[in-house]
């Protein structure tokens, strides 16, 4: 089964880096899913800009990026914002 | 003890003194550096992953934005300034100065009227000294650049750009920075910020790595309006970090050779001291011969 690629980029560091089923998030239009085959997409994230990603470890991340934004393509999924951390 | 030997006795404690300080300092920034580097490259995935975003957008959505038109004249330009907040790192700063001052000269040939922005203590000191004005200041963060210092100075340089010429806005943007080669090069650099120029990242893409048609939520603009703030924003954090690490490996190799010359000044004078005491030594000798040899003769 095809995997997305994740990665959680701040403005100093990589938070998060790994593979996962599927990510939720929400952009400034609504919520949103990414799952493996996912058309190429570009989307700000709304505010509270709160990611869950389903690793393939069955597991869930989430992760904070404010004021960020969220990049798909060919199953590569960037999560990118000045300040981003993962939250508990 | 003589005169003479007594003065090189000193100039040698002097000497060792400047050694011990000297040394100190060039450990410490040997450890800052690697630190400073390390936020260097942690830094990148961010700067590539925005570069990459800016660009889809940018020739995905044919849009254009206040921050790429280039203006039809331009007749005011803003220069950047980032040097250290202290000296003692060799020509760090004077070439940073040194090329702000080439480029002040092209600019003002050009007919453009300049507005300087500065970073750094040195700068604002080397400003302050010429009476020149200058149009706002950041100091104390120079080798641990913040984030927030960086956000801080993209506004207030957007800001001014976005103005009216007539209101004193600025038509294009200049940044002029030491670049961070390797650990004994730091190349004085001149970046134009704004009008932004979108292109890739330095390393030219693989050809099949061609940008995919995206889907952009909400519009080609507002996306392109939400990231061109933070990629001007990253722009000048890039070049802070850049800058930093320059000081650190710029400072180490000025107190190494100024360590260097501090053991080369101890030997001679260690040298001039051994002569001076052996000379002082060898007119003892011969005034109490010669003494000698008087009361021999006086008998």
């Amino acid at each position: 089964m095809a995997v997305l690629t994740v990665r959680v980029v701040a403005s100093d560091r990589e938070v998060w880096a790994g593979e996962a089923s599927m990510v939720v998030a929400r952009t400034v239009e609504g919520q949103l899913g990414v799952m493996p085959g996912h058309e190429p997409f570009l989307g700000l994230l709304a505010n509270e800009g709160e990611v869950r990603i389903h690793t393939v470890e069955n597991g869930i991340v989430t992760a904070n990026a404010e004021r960020g934004f969220l990049s798909v393509e060919h199953d590569t999924v960037m999560v990118v914002a000045s300040q981003a951390a993962l939250a508990e | 003890m003589g005169a003479q030997l007594r003065i090189y006795r000193q100039k040698i404690k002097s000497a060792q003194t400047t050694k011990k300080i000297t040394r100190a300092m060039e450990l410490i920034s040997a450890s800052r550096i690697q630190k400073a580097q390390a936020r260097l490259s942690s830094a990148a995935p961010y700067t590539q992953a925005l570069t990459r975003a800016v660009s889809a957008v940018a020739t995905g959505s044919n849009v254009d934005h206040p921050l790429t038109t280039e203006a039809a004249n331009i007749r005011r330009a803003a220069v950047v300034v980032f040097t250290s907040d202290r000296g003692l790192a060799g020509a760090f700063s004077s070439q940073v100065m040194r090329e702000t001052g080439e480029l002040t000269e092209r600019l003002t040939r050009e007919g453009k009227e300049i507005v300087y922005y500065l970073v750094g203590r040195k700068a604002v000191q080397y400003f302050a000294f010429r009476q020149r004005h200058s149009e706002k200041q950041w100091m104390g963060s120079s080798d641990r650049p913040e984030v927030e210092t960086a956000q801080e100075i993209a506004a207030a340089l957007i800001e001014h750009f976005m103005k009216e010429h007539d209101e004193g806005g600025v038509d294009e943007i200049h940044l002029v920075h030491n670049r961070f080669v390797n650990l004994v090069s730091q190349v004085p650099t001149v970046l134009r910020l704004l009008p932004l120029e979108v292109v890739e990242a330095e390393e030219a893409p693989a050809s099949a790595d061609v940008l995919p048609l995206y889907e952009f939520e909400p519009h080609g603009f507002e996306v392109l309006d939400a990231l061109l703030p933070v990629f001007v924003e990253n722009r000048v954090f890039a070049a802070m970090l850049s800058s930093a690490a320059a000081e650190h490996a710029a400072r180490q190799k000025a107190m190494k050779s100024a360590t260097d010359n501090a053991d080369k000044l101890i030997q001679q004078y260690t040298r001039l001291a051994n002569n001076a005491r052996q000379a002082e030594i060898t007119q003892q000798i011969s005034e109490i011969v010669g003494g000698a040899d008087a009361l021999v003769s006086a008998k």
